[in-house]
This record gives structure tokens, sequence and C-alpha cells, in this order.
């Protein structure tokens, strides 16, 4: 058991940076801005993997036109990542791959969801990464959990959180930032997803789930504020094609929050909340 | 190398601990030697359950598709038909519905009877149950494991005091997981009369959406229908569409018809109904002309016609 762990632990050594994108909230664009920012990065020559630990709506195979595609074992019994192409520059893990059918339900109880996550975190031989972006379900449940302890001595960057501007969101998110703090995780910033829709046809703003909310909750919590995404059904259908954002809509301002915050980063270091010293409880 | 999932059997079941499903589950060994025989607490919610005439789940598998702005603006609706409603919420994790139903910051009250669910303020033929009315502060944040969960779950239907209910309807987080596997075990003594699934148009909605229709066959559960929403946007300033969240597969309609559920209705976007879901008002008497709400009315009208016309 200690060369598995010193494996696992020469594994994650080779991974500079390790994001977390977490939202509390559900289809606020989680895995949009997972998938996003990893391309974004990949764009700028870095290398990147992502693990979708999403076991019930893993959505990110799909996103990045990785839908049809199985995982492989290598030597040793560890999973290789999917890769987007021959480079072999931008690699995913994901429960999709390993499903028979797009269609089968993944019903499993938390002790079975916690047992993969692990080997996710500890057993993909992504080799030399500048980053892995790692992508959540909804909730503070098994999962992030699971996906947090595991992580936890390999010294996770922080969490890139996601919000949509209503209240009712931000209720939800609020407690993922409780979850944070409580576990010593940092926040590298909050993104506003879905802030506001410009039509089309007249150039006139709605803002169709409110706006502000996530910018307003935080600076009351001082964390950093990455910035708004609008919504954009052009992004919606880079998704929906397996397509890059960027590359397909080389103009577009939609998504710049995220480019800043990947040109930029690590930014200089931010105030961390603090940590409490008790560990989560159950 | 990497086994395909298979199905957990239930912490409860005969099988638990020794189905092929178990093997290199963490659980196993505790499962396997726990001990088996009737659960004690069943009586008590089948009783509970007794004085309920009709069960709907609304349930979706993708996150962030209105599943609780759905459930909502239902038991208003049912209400406002003069019903007896319960709305359940076992969203551990994320409790929309007290915000949604204007009764965030209430408690819970125990009586000789059980909890006492807090009723809405605009109807008193409305009751509703959450773990929001158990936290005291709203951003503390539940991190429970599945178990934990499950055993709320279960107070919620052992020890909620509904009374008479015409209609309990149970508002459910995403996935397929602890509390789709608990609600529907728990509630299958009394009958569930069936599931209401809510989608948004596009493939990665539906990708998860199909799973959980699939998840409701699995586990014997009826779908009532498929309730399409945020289904294209109509401009208040020039009346253009825009189908933001576009169907490139041919949306909820093709996959109902592959397979071979209802399409109870299509929702368009409407900004009031965010504002009204965090004001705790109901969208449907704030624009009660919009085409949002005639669309909601008549899924609303469709699935009490498809549930009241057999009686349990």
């Amino acid at each position: 058991k200690t060369t598995m762990s010193n494996d696992a632990t020469s594994r994650l050594a080779q991974i500079k940076h390790k994001i977390l994108v977490l939202s509390g909230k559900g289809g606020v664009g989680k895995s949009t801005v997972s998938s996003q920012l990893a391309l974004i990065l990949h764009s700028l020559g870095k290398k990147v993997g992502i693990l979708d630990v999403d076991l019930c709506g893993p959505s990110i195979p799909h996103i990045l036109g990785l839908g049809d595609k199985s995982v492989f074992s290598g030597s040793e019994g560890k999973w290789i990542p999917v890769y987007t192409d021959d480079t072999k520059t931008l690699g995913v893990m994901s429960i999709g791959f390993l499903l028979d059918s797009k269609d089968s339900a993944v019903v499993w109880r938390g002790p079975r969801k916690t047992a993969i996550i692990k080997q996710f975190v500890e057993d993909v031989a992504w080799g030399e990464l500048d980053y892995l972006v790692i992508d959540t379900p909804p909730g503070t449940s098994d999962e992030h959990i699971t996906v947090c302890e595991s992580l936890a001595k390999y010294n996770p960057d922080g969490a890139v959180i996601v919000t949509t501007p209503q209240n009712v969101s931000i209720a939800d998110v609020r407690k993922e930032i409780t979850f944070c703090k409580k576990i010593g995780l940092p926040i590298l910033g909050v993104v506003e997803n879905m802030s506001g829709f410009v039509c089309p046809h007249c150039a006139e703003c709605t803002n169709i789930f409110s706006t502000g909310g996530g910018e307003a909750m935080a600076k009351e919590l001082d964390i950093p504020f990455i910035g708004r995404i609008p919504i954009d059904p052009l992004i919606g259908s880079a998704c929906e094609a397996g397509k890059s954002f960027i590359e397909a809509n080389k103009a577009s301002s939609s998504l710049d929050a995220l480019r800043n915050f990947a040109a930029n980063y690590p930014q200089p270091s931010h105030a961390t909340l603090e940590s409490s010293t008790d560990k989560m409880s159950e | 190398m990497a086994p395909a999932p298979e199905h957990c059997p239930g912490t409860e079941s005969e099988q638990a601990g020794k189905a092929d499903a178990c093997q290199g589950c963490p659980n196993q060994q505790i499962c396997a030697t726990a001990p088996k025989g009737p659960d004690p607490d069943l009586p008590q919610i089948k009783e509970r359950l007794s004085s309920i005439k009709h069960k709907i789940l609304v349930l979706s598998g993708k996150g962030g598709v209105g599943k609780s702005t759905f459930s909502s603006q239902l038991s208003f609706a049912l209400a406002e038909m003069n019903r007896q409603v319960g709305l359940l919420d076992i969203d551990i994790c994320g409790p929309s519905i007290p915000k949604i139903t204007g009764v965030e910051g209430e408690s819970l009250h125990e009586s000789n009877l059980g909890w006492e669910p807090v009723y809405s303020p605009a109807y008193d033929n409305l009751a509703i149950m959450s773990i929001g009315f158990l936290l005291k502060d709203p951003d503390e944040a539940v991190i429970w494991r599945g178990p934990k969960k499950n055993g709320l779950i279960k107070q919620f239907l052992r020890d909620v005091y509904w009374d008479q209910l015409d209609f309990l309807v149970v508002d459910t987080p995403p996935g397929t997981s602890d509390e789709h596997l608990s609600i529907t075990q728990y509630l299958k003594a009394g009958g569930i009369d069936g599931a209401v699934v809510v989608t948004t148009p596009q493939e990665v909605a539906l990708l998860d959406v199909r799973k959980e229709i699939n998840f409701c066959k699995k586990v014997g559960i009826p779908v009532l229908g498929v309730v399409e929403n945020m289904a294209g946007f109509v401009c208040p300033n020039c009346r253009g569409e825009t189908r933001i969240f576009a169907p490139t597969t041919g949306g909820a309609a093709k996959m109902c018809q592959e397979m071979n559920v209802p399409l109870l209705g299509s929702i368009p976007l409407d900004p009031l109904i965010a504002r009204s879901c965090d004001e705790g008002k109901s969208y449907l008497q704030q624009a009660p002309q919009s085409p949002t709400t005639q669309a909601l009315k008549a899924v609303f009208e469709k699935i009490v016609a498809a549930v009241e016309k057999t009686q349990i």
C-alpha cells in the first residue's frame, strides 16, 4: 500500500496546478467553465487535464467532443486519460468513458462513489501537467468530501466558484463557500455566469436570471471576483458541438473573464480564507 | 480493466453486500454483516403516507433545469385548485424550496403529532418541509455523506405530520443517487403516482435526463411525462425570439419519442420567474397572463388529470 501511495504522490507531484470548479448549485455552468477554462489554458500552450467527478451526470466528454470514447488502462493498471488529439496535451478522465451506453444511469450510493473518486484522483496516468481542472457535481456531499480529502495532501491551488446571479443560486453557493472554508480550500475567485442576455435582434440586455448577485457576494465575503459571463447562445452551441468556444468565436468577448484569469494565473496572492482546524463534520 | 459500474442493490436489500455489484465497494463488509430484517420505521412511514392520496416526484438528472421552480409553481397551482398540498424538499445540500415559497427563515416545530410542516403564508392548504428549516444559519453547509442524507429523508417521511393531503409533491436534487434511491424505496410502500422529469432543450441536459428516465424505468416509477423548461426566450423589447439553450438534437420532443414517454409541455423563459422565486412569490400570481404561465398551467392540468383519474 505504501508503494501505491508513493506512486500516487509522484503522479500528482507532476501536476503543477490543481484547480477545482465548484458551485453548490446545479446548472450554473460548472462544466462549461471547467471545459472552456481548460481549452483556454491549452490554447496558451499549457498541458492540461480535466477530471470530471460528476458520476451521475458526466458532461465533460460530450462538451469536449469525446462522447463516444472509452477509457483504457495502461501498465500497472493505471488509467490513461482520453486525449483530444495526437499531441496528447489535453486529456480527460470521466465516468462517461466507462459506461456501456450514454443512457445508462449510474445509480450508486455514496460509498461506491467515494471509491471511484479516490481512484480517479490517484490512479490516472496524467504524466506531466501544467493544469488539472476538476469539474464537480452540485452539492456538498460524498463527491466533494472525497475529492477534497483525497487531493488535500497534494496541495490543490484552490477552487473557482461558479454561480448565476439570482438569490436562489447565491444561497447554495454561500454554503459551498462555507464548505471550502471548513476544509481549508483556498478560493481562487467567483465567476458570475449567465449574467445578462443581449438580444441578438435589438441588442437590448435582459437580466433573465437577475444580475450582480455573484459580484456582490464576492465583495461581501472578500473573495476575488473573476468576472461575468453573459448568456451567449454561442457558448451553449460550442459545448453542444464539442468545440472550443474561443476557437470558434475568436472575436467574441463573452469569455474574457476566463481568458484574463487564465492569462494572469497564478494571481498575486490574495488573503485566503481562514481555515478551520476542525475537520468537516458528517 | 476499469469495471463497468453496476447498480447498488441498496444497503437494506437482501442482496446488500452479496450482489456482484458489491465487489469492491468499501461498504461491502458492513452491508454483508449488518442485521437484516424488517425496518422498524416502515410501519410508521406507511401510516403517515396512508393519508396522502397522490405522490408525485419531480426529477431531472441534470442540475439547474427548474425542478424546484416547477415543484413550487405546481404546488401553488394545486393549492389554487383547492387541493390539500404538501411540498417535500429532499435536496439536502441545496434546499431552495423555502426561499421560493416565501418561508425562508422559518423553523421546525415539533408537536405530539410529529414534525409540523411550515404552511405557506399565501395558501393555508400548502404545507412545506425542507432541511432549510433545520438550519440555524442559511450559509451553513450540510456536508453529509449518503447514509446521513438517507437518514434525514427517512425522518421526513416518518416524523412529519402532513395530515390529509390530496397531493405530496417531492422536489429532488439532481442525480441518480442516495436521495433518489431512498425516496423511491420509502414511498413505494404507499405507491408513487409517478415522476415528472424536467429538462432543458440542449443535448448536454438530455444526456443526463435520459439516464434519469432509465432510472425510473429500472426502479418502477411511472413517468407521467417530461417538461421542457427554458425553451426559448422572447425579448421584451423587440419580441424577437432566441433559442438560448438550443435543441441541437431535437430537444425534449425527440427524446420523448425515442424513450416512449409523454411530453407534457415546453415552457419559455421569463425573467420574472427568477425574480418571483427570489422573492418567494408565486410566479403564476405575479404574471397570470404570460405565455409562460399559460404553458405551465397547461402542464399542471395534464398532470392532475393523469393522476386523479386513477384512484389508488
